[in-house]
């Protein structure tokens, strides 16, 4: 008889960011849409990848905590674009002060590159990219310049 | 919409109605077109003329449309000698080009190029094609011609043949199409089919009817075959473009299963698609397709620059 899937124990955190229901395997992609990385932060990150999960609509998940870093809902909703499930929840002193899910806008300015490689937003153009966003679950961009559909996202962040 | 001041950038720009609006006022231009009647209705305007890649039709199609109308056009015959070929941005020169006209028209390498001019530009742009992108003046032109022979847009079974993947041309077109509950049968080469993306639209629209790659199986059940020239220019790799260079060709022996009024279009240039045979053939409206930039450019003009036609 197989073991029941358990939550990973990962420590809680006095103060910070936990990022949960990120979708399995883009727990880095969140640290790097979010800018995070050695530069610039001077506490712990943990990190759980593949984790199981009991979540009604996926089997396993990553999940990232920051400590002493609460991410603003702005900075959270570029998340959606690689984990449209992700959960946010802001601690202090131990206790969730503040919980939501991350949703996409309507249009995502800069954070991504256009797979077309003859776009003209990847020669060299004073302009960022610019994407409508078709649907939100799966995320799906398409370009406004050349109008061309975005689905692997993740391997186009900036 | 009201076109007046308006980019004509993308497919996305029109409505069903924007387009009639356009067919309707192409249609009243034509004696103008031809020289049969004369009208300056933009008088004292400047268009300038901007193609980053070689056109002949558009182009002077272009700059017909505007004389006839009484439009100046300024344009640049030679990208090499100007501040382009000294590293210059797309944007910039369209800052520049802007300050010296009222209406820009742009034909580019570029996917993008033409919706980044409109981005930066205070008056209007119009896409004279971007890369393997859109070019919404030739669509126009293209439902004009299948309107003028057919009378009538709605459900005509209209098939795609020859470069379906790089030909700017047919993505708009088959696009457009949508809108009018046009049945699209999509023939070409497996490697030269339409892209996913496009496809997936036209499914959504429930316009698809069948993708082939087999001409024959599909042409006695066409109204209009739009036929495109396998371009070179667009492949990365010239083994890959003979693997299908003259794939297809269109001849009177093949037009003996066709419909009587099937009519055969071709945004030009052809090579080897179509043999010179066909051109005398009630079938063949290419000549005239390439006729109709002229009326239709017109009336593009026109609305985008607020001439009235008296």
């Amino acid at each position: 008889m197989s073991p029941e899937p358990q939550e990973i124990k990962i420590p809680p955190i006095r103060n910070g960011t936990v990022i949960d229901h990120i979708t399995s395997g883009q727990a880095l992609n969140v640290l790097k849409i979010l800018g995070v990385n050695e530069d610039n932060i001077d506490s712990t990150i943990s990190i759980g990848i593949h984790v199981a999960t009991s979540h009604e609509e996926m089997k396993w998940k990553d999940i990232v905590k920051l400590e002493d870093m609460e991410i603003d809902s702005e900075a959270a909703d570029k998340i959606a674009l690689i984990a449209p499930q992700a959960t946010i929840s802001i601690i202090r002193d131990y206790y969730v002060a503040d919980k939501y899910s991350v949703r996409l806008g309507d249009t995502v300015v800069g954070l991504v590159r256009c797979s077309n490689p003859n776009c003209i937003t990847n020669k060299g153009e004073p302009v960022s990219s610019r994407f409508f966003v078709e649907s939100r679950c799966p995320p799906k961009l398409r370009c406004m310049y050349c109008d061309r559909d975005l689905t692997n996202i993740s391997a186009h962040l900036r | 919409m009201d076109f007046y001041d308006k980019d004509l950038v993308s497919i996305r720009d029109l409505s069903r109605e924007d387009i009639e609006y356009i067919l309707d006022l192409s249609k009243q231009m034509v004696p103008y077109a031809l020289g049969e009647k004369v009208h300056r209705a933009l008088d004292g305007r400047i268009l300038g003329n901007l193609f980053f890649e070689p056109s002949t039709r558009t182009k002077l199609s272009f700059e017909s449309a505007a004389h006839r109308l009484g439009c100046d056009v300024i344009d640049v015959s030679e990208m090499s000698m100007t501040s382009i070929a000294k590293g210059e941005t797309l944007a910039d020169t369209i800052r520049m080009v802007d300050a010296y006209c009222d209406v820009i028209v742009l034909r580019h390498p570029y996917e993008g190029a033409a919706r980044l001019a409109a981005d930066v530009s205070i008056n209007p742009v119009i896409n004279a094609g971007d890369g393997a992108g859109s070019h919404p003046t030739q669509m126009l032109l293209d439902l004009f011609t299948m309107k003028e022979a057919k009378g009538s847009l709605d459900g005509l079974n209209v098939t795609l043949l020859g470069d379906l993947k790089y030909g700017r041309t047919v993505h708009t077109l088959a696009q457009a199409l949508t809108m009018f509950g046009v049945n699209l049968t999509l023939v070409a080469p497996e490697s030269l089919q339409m892209p996913d993306d496009i496809v997936g639209r036209l499914k959504e629209k429930g316009c698809l009817k069948k993708q082939t790659d087999n001409i024959e199986d599909v042409i006695s059940d066409s109204d209009v075959l739009y036929v495109t020239r396998i371009q070179r220019e667009r492949f990365p790799d010239p083994a890959e473009y003979q693997k299908v260079a003259d794939t297809y060709r269109i001849d009177n022996n093949l037009l003996r299963s066709a419909r009587d009024d099937m009519i055969i279009m071709h945004p030009l240039p052809r090579v080897n698609e179509i043999a010179t045979e066909v051109d005398s053939t009630p079938h063949a409206r290419y000549f005239q397709q390439a006729f109709n930039g002229v009326p239709v450019r017109m009336a593009i003009l026109c609305a985008i620059l607020g001439g009235e036609m008296q």
